[in-house]
């Protein structure tokens, strides 16, 4: 179990509780954080999932895959500590995880 | 329309859920009544053939939102209920039991049905469709270690379901009458790539095979072919694809070719009545308004958004190029654009490295691409299909060049 808060880029915050196995980006579509479309559900296929983790965290979230990294090569705005949230998956190590959320996924 | 206070979408699949999800996050404070015959909340399917067969996801994880969500945000979701009758005059819809519930918006997101196979023996214990959660709960007990698997049909679901069972340890034979597998979705070469690489995982195919009878008492324990020879099975899984679920419409006399047809709002030819997903058609903005009815996730997230935002009065939805992905074994195909009428085909990296893109062109223009382990390479000509942007194809192909680049020099 992990506390992930997701901030808006209007700047509003989301707290979620995300169980242990699920992905960064699974806890938010459930919850229906705005801003994290995961048309694709998870498959890395539609790049629409994108995050910015702070970087306190970038340790512990490790690095992007090969996948993941050309696909982002791709997303706007794309900074250092960009990711997709599908690729991050939620353990203990990642309680009191942030992220941020980019203005468009499109 | 007048001023929309209830909306009902019939159809809980991944369409009508979004539906649903959508309009709300859009703002829409009136009645929504979500009506699904299967047992459960909107789920996505394209696990089905993938994760879910293979027991890594179970059914909570395949949910497009979680049960308690429905309630939470005042959506009443109707499952195990069957909307059986439209009154357009009256603007009513009937369900299962008698029940008419009214509406001002009424949304078909009824989605599509497998084929059954037209063969005797097609009711035999053993012999699986495969659309549902359910239908693959059915299949699962016996699809262990050992079995032997006979797939009717080698489209991408066919495929996935042999993959699959080849890491999971079965004995596997796919059956395809045409002369190659995936013969509708993509071009020879990229066909053969597929075939080799089943073929290398030990899955045989009978290409050109003509299933004639499914063999058994109860149980399926065989398929018998037209040409007198038999294959032993203890499970067939048929993939001969969907027709969509139109009867409802047909009954209330809305206009239907190959799927209820709408224009680009999704809008059918009944004002109040809208259609998305698998069972509907619609002209495709990247592919010269031809009306197409697209089997996707993509699709189907779009049509909810198409129709979330005209009933809520907001601006056009930006339409993406259609997208499509498939996971056999290690290999993630990603596709864009339509690649129906293609001229030739180019690519940039070689099959024997099991990484590669096709990209198909019609004349100059870049109309798809399938992307084997190449997603930068997927995206890239994604956004240059959105964007109706092309390059040459000696250029598409200059691997000395980052995809990013040739993206951004594109015209
Ligand atoms: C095994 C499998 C793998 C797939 N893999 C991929 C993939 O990798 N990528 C991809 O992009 N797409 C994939 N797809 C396709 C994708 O899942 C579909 O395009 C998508 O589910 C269509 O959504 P839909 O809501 O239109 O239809 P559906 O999901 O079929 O939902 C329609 C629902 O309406 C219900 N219904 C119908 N009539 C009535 C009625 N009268 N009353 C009440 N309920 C009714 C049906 O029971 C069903 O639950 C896959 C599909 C399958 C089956």
């Amino acid at each position: 179990m992990a506390k992930i808060t997701y901030i808006e880029h209007t700047g509003k915050e989301h707290v979620i509780e995300a169980p242990n196995g699920q992905t960064v980006m699974e806890a938010a579509v459930k919850h229906a954080v705005p801003g994290i479309d995961a048309d694709c559900g998870g498959a890395c296929a539609c790049a629409t999932c994108h995050v910015y983790v702070d970087p306190e965290w970038l340790a512990k979230t490790g690095e992007a895959g090969s996948m993941e990294q050309s696909m982002l090569d791709f997303a706007n705005d794309v900074e250092d500590n960009s990711r997709l949230s599908c690729q991050i998956k939620v353990s203990d190590a990642l309680d009191g995880l942030v992220v941020r959320l980019p203005k468009s996924q499109h | 329309m007048g001023e929309i206070k209830r909306v009902i979408i019939i159809g809980a699949g991944q369409a009508g859920g979004e539906t649903a999800q959508r309009l709300r996050q859009a703002g829409f404070t009136g009645d929504i009544t979500l009506i699904g015959e299967e047992p459960c909340p909107p789920y996505q399917r394209p696990p089905l053939s993938k994760a879910y067969l293979a027991g890594k996801v179970d059914m909570d994880r395949l949910l497009l939102r979680p049960a308690n969500v429905y309630s939470e945000e005042r959506i009443a979701l109707l499952t195990s209920v069957k909307a059986v009758w439209i009154d357009r005059a009256g603007k009513k819809v009937r369900i299962e039991g008698g029940r008419e519930l009214p509406y001002d918006a009424l949304v078909l997101a009824t989605g599509a049905r497998p084929r059954k196979l037209p063969l005797v023996g097609a009711d035999l214990e053993g012999v699986h469709l495969f659309r549902t959660a359910a239908d693959i709960d059915a299949i699962r007990p016996r699809f262990v270690a050992g079995a032997k698997l006979i797939v009717i049909g080698a489209g991408y679901i066919g495929l996935e379901v042999a993959a699959v069972a080849r890491q999971t340890g079965l004995d596997v034979t796919v059956i395809e009458t045409a002369v190659r597998p995936l013969a509708r979705v993509t071009s020879p070469e990229v066909a053969g790539f597929f075939l080799d690489e089943h073929t290398r995982q030990g899955v045989r195919f009978l290409l050109g095979g003509q299933p004639a009878v499914i063999k058994g008492k109860e149980r399926v324990t065989g398929v018998g072919l037209a040409d007198g020879g038999e294959l032993p099975a203890d499970i067939v899984v048929a993939g001969i694809g969907v027709t969509p679920e139109t009867t409802l419409a047909q009954h209330c006399g809305l206009t239907i070719e190959n799927g209820i047809v709408t224009d680009a709002q999704c809008r059918t030819s009944d004002p109040n009545i809208f259609a998305i997903g698998d069972c509907a058609a619609r002209p495709m903005a990247h592919f010269d308004q031809r009306v197409c009815r697209l089997e996707s996730v993509h699709n189907a997230v779009e049509g909810a958004k198409i129709v979330a935002g005209v009933l809520t009065g907001q601006s056009a939805h930006n339409v993406e190029a259609p997208w499509f992905w498939s996971d056999q074994y290690d290999l993630k195909l990603q596709i864009a654009g339509l690649f129906q009428g293609y001229d030739h085909v180019v690519f940039r990296g070689v099959m024997a490295d099991r990484s590669f893109a096709a990209f198909y062109y019609k004349g100059e223009k870049l109309i798809a691409v399938d992307a084997v382990n190449r997603p930068g390479e997927y995206l890239g000509a994604k956004m240059l299909i959105q964007s109706g942007r092309t390059l040459p194809p000696d250029v598409i192909t200059d691997e000395t060049r980052p995809m990013k680049e040739l993206v951004a020099s594109a015209r």
